[in-house]
């Protein structure tokens, strides 16, 4: 009995998705169609992406702030070597690899000079932003090849291709999380640190490479941000890493690590994204938008709180 | 007469921590309290200092009854209590610290610079070499400790409570706090001091009383006792062996350690015992062969090979599992489940083209669960939710499906009840049946001497004697506390 209430709590965030999404059939006749859905789908995707990332860095008990900002410098970068003759292949390889290589600085800072993640992804923030700018000369890229628009704004058989990218990397993130060496040693760095030491664990290698690939997402998000806007943005992502990082929580992410779960964070991302959507269609002032979204973060989280107390016991 | 206590009593959770503690302070005078660990000491000293209530007896302040709800209580009668300085706040200095807790004020405002001037008024009246605007965290151990010492005088000024002092202190630093002692004696304070070490009495001590297992067993001038007879009542009677382990012709060396403080080797079938005081370097032991904290010197051989171990992983590459004293912080993950605790030192044993297979690892976790006793709902049970007992068996399951083969046990049995410990003692037997040697530090001597088949004795970071398994409490503790 007590088990059961607990799994229905657990599936709580699955449930608010689900009601969230009735509801706002039955208040719109503009949300249950393919267009606005569609749209949801292709607005949504960049957090998204970028929050599967962050997942296992919050799994892993570290946080990165710098992800608004690694999507902002992939992104430029991604976009100048497309129209200075990488070709859109080319490019999009750019785009990831710059994500990659602010993950591996960002991991190799935190376990090199032992300062918390906190801390070093709020410098790497400030530093790739500064340098997307001065590359960039605060100047959008653009001039980006046509074909380059299918990849956020294309369809196969009228399904987004998005929708397909963020299901591969959802797919990829979900086997690396829960049944990988990489994702058991994630949680149980996440768990209690000293025990992973004491287990023998790589504990120095295994969180750079939780941070690689959250920059790498962070690289692959940057390339369908500009796809969807058919320019290199300098200025692109501002605050996405508080949106990444709200999408984990309210999946039932835990800030003091051990907790969190691919497809938890896929319901908190599509949360955010129906709310947004949703107080649009209805007329909603979006300056309330933000409150709602506020609150409901704050919701989540005490009542996931409220769960483990009562189970804790 | 200061403090008189008669027939305390204490109990935490139904189990007595006092049964009888008589003990009785003269204005000054430093009486010693001994003991062995966990014979009440500390209980009996923080019902003085007001941080527990006493559950019977009577205690008399001055030929009054009282009764301490709180340390408050206590300063208000004068009393005070020198804690160990990890209770300092290390980013304030001496004079915040001193004041922590009691800042004088004018009006909304601290008045610091009162404060600093009585601080300094008491460092120099003590001729402490301490300045008030210092900071703590670039003090050593032993002007920590004398920081200390000042906030418990500027609370009390009749009774000071020393619980080891000297613990983290050298030779030349605990002598300074030997002449503040006297010196506070000389002006008519009442001293308690508690000590492991009893070399260091002489130096201190006016009278003796001793406490074994709850009760007061012996008091007297300390004048009158020598250091045998003090170790004597301290372990008391020749405890029956209950466990009586029956020893194996050792094997194959499996490790050999060559450091500067210890030279110990562990063969094949052997348990090899690690007796010692508290801070006498027996968990820095273990951690410098575990490459928790990695020898500068010196030399390591598994099975006849040196090994360099700069690193947990080198070590447990090499064959060697460290069960630590303190499973909740550095042995499990308790949020996770038991499955996952088993496997988590050797994952790879259980992956299948590099993804961890579900069903093997199940059969791993419940073939363990069930050699090992485990009690657990199911291996998807929460490392957190099982009794310690348990907890230290998947402990020990996890180093067991790694093949480890020298296995270094911290305190096994700490938290451990009565039962489980009997079950732990037979698994560690079967470990050394099956080829293992084990190392085992453990501060309860009577288990040592029903599993080891030999004990080594540290003291201040050495190792000082090793005795074979027909040696009694009384000798070990001897090396423990005198050395040689």
């Amino acid at each position: 009995m007590k088990l059961r209430s607990g799994m229905l709590q657990k599936l709580l965030p699955f449930f608010s998705l689900i009601a969230l999404f009735v509801f706002l059939s039955l208040a719109s006749p503009y949300f249950f169609t393919a267009i606005n859905l569609s749209s949801v789908v292709r607005q949504t995707a960049v957090i998204n992406i970028m929050a599967l990332g962050m997942t296992m860095v919050i799994v892993s008990g570290g946080i990165d702030l710098s992800v608004g900002a690694i999507l902002a410098f992939s992104g430029t970068l991604g976009t100048m070597a497309m129209v200075n003759g990488g070709g859109v292949a080319g490019g999009i390889v750019v785009g990831i690899l710059c994500g990659l290589g602010w993950g591996l600085a960002n991991g190799a800072l935190i376990t090199s000079l032992k300062i918390p993640p906190f801390i070093v992804t709020l410098g790497t923030l400030g530093i790739a932003r500064g340098v997307t700018l001065i590359i960039s000369n605060g100047l959008p890229v653009v001039g980006l090849p046509r074909e380059f628009a299918l990849l956020g704004e294309g369809s196969i058989a009228g399904v987004p291709f998005v929708l397909l990218v963020l299901l591969a990397c959802a797919a990829v993130a979900y086997v690396t999380l829960h049944s990988s060496k990489l994702g058991r040693y994630t949680y149980a760095l996440g768990s209690n640190k000293e025990a992973a030491i004491y287990a023998g664990i790589p504990v120095a290698k295994y969180t750079v490479a939780v941070y690689a690939i959250c920059g790498m997402l962070s690289g692959v998000a940057s390339m369908i941000e500009a796809s969807r806007l058919m320019t290199g943005q300098p200025t692109a992502g501002q605050a996405y890493e508080l949106q990444v990082i709200a999408a984990v929580v309210i999946g039932g992410g835990s800030l003091s690590g051990g907790e969190g779960s691919v497809v938890g964070t896929l319901i908190g991302a599509f949360i955010m994204g129906l709310l947004a959507n949703g107080s649009d269609l209805l007329g909603i002032n979006p300056y309330l938008q933000q409150a709602i979204i506020g609150a409901v973060i704050i919701l989540a989280v005490a009542l996931d709180e409220a769960r483990k107390r009562r189970f804790s016991a | 007469m200061l403090l008189d206590l008669q027939g305390i009593e204490k109990y935490f959770t139904g189990v007595a921590a006092l049964r009888r503690g008589d003990f009785q302070v003269e204005a000054g005078e430093v009486h010693s309290l001994v003991g062995e660990n966990g014979a009440g000491k500390s209980t009996l000293v923080k019902i003085v200092a007001g941080m527990l209530e006493r559950d019977g007896g009577v205690m008399l302040w001055r030929g009054s009854e009282v009764n301490f709800q709180r340390p408050a209580d206590a300063h208000a009668n004068g009393i005070s209590m020198v804690h160990q300085e990890s209770l300092l706040a290390p980013r304030l200095t001496v004079a915040e610290n001193i004041f922590l807790g009691r800042e004088l004020e004018t009006g909304p405002l601290l008045d610091q610079r009162r404060m600093e001037r009585e601080c300094a008024a008491l460092i120099e009246e003590h001729n402490f070499p301490l300045r008030a605007g210092w900071r703590v965290e670039a003090l050593s151990p032993a002007q920590k400790q004398l920081v200390e010492i000042c906030r418990a005088l500027h609370s009390a000024s009749s009774l000071l409570i020393f619980d080891e002092p000297t613990s983290s202190l050298s030779e030349a630093e605990s002598a300074e706090v030997f002449r503040i002692v006297r010196s506070l004696r000389g002006r008519g304070m009442g001293i308690i001091y508690i000590t492991h070490r009893l070399d260091e009495l002489r130096h201190v001590a006016d009278r003796i009383t001793i406490l074994r297992d709850g009760e007061t067993v012996h008091y007297s001038p300390f004048s009158e006792v020598t250091t045998e007879q003090i170790v004597h009542h301290m372990v008391g009677r020749e405890v029956s062996t209950i466990y009586e382990r029956e020893p194996l012709p050792p094997g194959e060396e499996l490790l050999r350690v060559d450091l500067e403080e210890a030279r110990l080797t562990l063969h094949a079938g052997e348990i090899v015992g690690v007796a010692g005081l508290m801070g006498a370097g027996r968990t820095e032991l273990c951690q410098t062969i575990f490459g928790i904290t990695p020898a500068t010197e010196g030399a390591i051989y598994v099975r006849g090979r040196q090994v360099e171990i700069r690193s947990p992983q080198d070590a447990v590459n090499a064959g060697i599992a460290l069960i630590t004293e303190d499973r909740q912080k550095t042995g499990l993950a308790l949020p996770l489940p038991l499955r996952v605790n088993i496997t988590l030192a050797n994952v790879d044993a259980v992956c299948r083209a590099g993804l961890v297979n579900g069903s093997r690892e199940e059969k791993v976790a419940e073939d363990s669960q069930q050699r090992l006793q485990i009690r657990a709902a199911s291996i998807e049970q929460l490392a957190g939710r099982l009794s310690g007992g348990n907890q230290q068996k998947i402990v020990i399951a996890k180093w067991l499906f790694r093949d480890a083969r020298v296995l270094l046990f911290d305190e096994p049995t700490r938290g451990i009840d009565v039962g489980a410990k009997a079950e732990v003692f037979a698994l560690m037997d079967e470990l050394a049946r099956s080829g293992k040697a084990l190392l085992m530090v453990s501060s309860e001597l009577p288990e040592l001497l029903q599993v080891a088949d030999r004990i080594l004795v540290m003291r201040d970071g050495r190792l000082v004697a090793e005795l074979p398994r027909q040696t009694t409490q009384q000798e070990i503790m001897h090396y423990a506390a005198v050395g040689k």
